[in-house]
């Protein structure tokens, strides 16, 4: 059986961002680089499923520079075989069209049986990519997953809708899943699997072998969002901070006139 | 301009996120019409066509056959926008419609400025403007954002849609929310905890305030996905909407699900280290503190108040 997933590499959303010097993205040095966190559940999902069903092949997969690698190593060490990196400077120009295009040509030809992607990335956020892959390579595809289950050629997955229902939803494979929080326990890469994930393939293809399409889409601007409301801060002891709180609230709500 | 509107049903329920497309509409000055897979017992208050599938027929979710009743709609319509609620519908349909117009698709929208569309980045700390290249562009709307100024009103005209495509998902129907217990959507105040409070004994701390306080504690979803809390405390859009009169929020950054199912709180008090945290935008107070440390100390002096 022939797996895919894939994943990208995203700054520590507790960073502190800056915006880029033409204005149309975030500053990508000084950050702390991880992997995306719905990709870590789309990886540990696949590893599962290969010890579920034990001929199978993990290929994991991520577009970006050098430092992308090494989100491609945690998911080696997480279980995956090989690693592939599709080599662009530039990546963050890319719509999400571009991306699941350059994503489709790599897989058109391979044919794997099932490709996992996280439901969005946690910079961007479109949620596009995936479903995208999947429309390219005209195969069916489940978003927004917290239950996977793979049988004799069959999926049956559990999508997460609003206010905690979940669906169920079965297909055949050929097939891609979108990948939500909560699907897994991602694991935590040992050492020994750290030490066994440097033998393992890497290998590094340039973005323009694969990329045969213009985006539909651009950041034209950005920006950080203007602080609504104009709400109070407070800063200094915390003893203070809870006197004045208290008055407040008693003030502003009677929240604590009971 | 022309606006297709692509409303939601949801076990046997229209869904209201329809009307906040309907706003969005208005907000645009667009001309629109509807698209909804549900039933002709439950139709939207809504002044214009509705192409009408039944959803008993093509279940509420099947999203190649649904694509393929919704391309049939664009091909007769022709709209400039095909707009979505990003939502587990939405967002599952919209770039399948996207790829098939060949059209630029922006996700999450918040936000239209001279006509280009605003969305988030990095968990709502950045905004981002976005230039679409296509004349046609299918969008999807954060939920809560548009909404009307008046009630809804009016009644379509409802045109009925069929169609024959083959099936390669099956929909097996729905598995109901965890119930039992708390049911935040009553309290009036809310304490939850966010990833900040570090480890799960901290939710102890968390529960100890909203107990000072007369309310329940609630939590943001990596708290509920780590086990720290049951789900049924989860406040979000996967979790529960709540509008209590006083939201305190412990070491929530406030990404846009926890926003989105927590903003109709009257008074927000927001407990965070980090100043740039999304909270703050909607933060009525924005206490700078380690949690850890000014938690315990209100905990305790509200307690002696009362």
């Amino acid at each position: 059986m022939q797996i895919l997933v894939c994943i990208k590499q995203v700054p520590d959303m507790e960073s502190k961002f800056k915006v880029n010097a033409d204005g149309t993205w975030y500053e990508g040095t000084d950050l702390a680089w991880r992997m995306n966190e719905y990709d870590e559940y789309a990886v540990e999902q696949a590893v599962q499923l290969k010890e579920q069903v034990g001929a199978a092949d993990v290929t994991v997969l991520s577009i970006g520079p050098e430092r992308v690698k090494e989100a491609l190593k945690k998911a080696l060490a997480m279980g995956a075989d090989r690693a592939v990196q599709l080599i662009d400077d530039f990546a963050y120009q890319k719509d999400p069209f571009q991306i699941a295009s350059v994503i489709a040509a790599f897989a058109r030809e391979k044919k794997f049986d099932l490709i996992f992607t996280g439901m969005q990335s946690q910079d961007r956020g479109s949620g596009q990519v995936g479903v995208l892959i999947a429309e390219m390579l005209s195969i069916p595809s489940i978003t927004t997953i917290v239950d996977f289950s793979f049988s004799e050629g069959q999926i049956v997955a559990k999508r997460e809708l609003e206010g905690g229902i979940k669906s169920i939803v079965k297909t055949k494979v050929p097939a891609l899943v979108t990948c939500q929080l909560g699907l897994n326990t991602p694991r935590y890469p040992t050492l020994p699997n750290i030490m066994k994930a440097k033998r393992k393939e890497l290998l590094s293809i340039s973005i323009s072998e694969l990329l045969k399409v213009e985006g539909k889409q651009e950041t034209a601007k950005m920006y950080f969002p203007e602080k609504k409301g104009g709400g109070l801060v407070l800063e200094g002891d915390v003893g203070d901070l809870a006197d004045q709180l208290i008055k407040i609230l008693d003030e502003k709500i009677g929240v604590l006139a009971r | 301009m022309k606006a297709l509107l692509v409303a939601e049903y949801r076990d046997g329920k229209l869904l209201n996120s329809t009307y906040e497309l309907v706003a969005f509409a208005e907000q645009l000055g667009a001309d629109s019409v509807m698209f909804l897979v549900g039933s002709e017992n439950m139709l939207p208050q809504y002044d214009g066509t509705l192409y009408l599938a039944d959803s008993s027929k093509y279940s509420e979710f099947n999203p190649v056959v649904h694509k393929q009743m919704l391309l049939d709609v664009i091909t007769k319509e022709q709209p400039d926008m095909v707009v979505f609620s990003h939502s587990s519908y939405g967002w599952d349909l919209a770039p399948r419609i996207s790829l098939a117009l060949n059209a630029a698709h922006v996700s999450e929208v918040v936000d239209i400025i001279n006509g280009v569309p605003v969305v988030p980045v990095c968990n709502g700390k950045l905004r981002r403007e976005v230039k679409v290249k296509t004349t046609q562009m299918v969008v999807t709307l954060q939920s809560g954002v548009f909404s009307l100024d008046v009630e809804p009103s009016g009644s379509p005209t409802v045109v009925p849609i069929d169609t024959e495509v083959a099936v390669q998902l099956v929909f097996c129907g729905y598995e109901e929310a965890e119930t039992g217990g708390v049911d935040l959507s009553k309290a009036e105040v809310i304490v939850s905890a966010g990833r900040g409070i570090g480890k799960p004994e901290n939710i102890e701390m968390i529960a100890q305030l909203a107990k000072a306080l007369g309310g329940e504690f609630g939590a943001s979803r990596p708290v509920v996905d780590a086990e720290w809390a049951e789900h049924n405390r989860q406040v979000g859009t996967t979790g529960q909407t709540v509008s209590p009169k006083l939201y305190v929020a412990c070491g929530i950054s406030g990404a846009i699900q926890h926003l989105a199912g927590m903003k109709k709180s009257e008074f927000v008090v927001a407990i965070n280290t980090d100043k740039d945290a999304p909270i703050g935008e909607i933060a009525d107070v924005f206490v700078i503190a380690d949690l850890k440390q000014f938690v315990p100390v209100l905990t305790e002096k509200l307690v002696n108040i009362s």
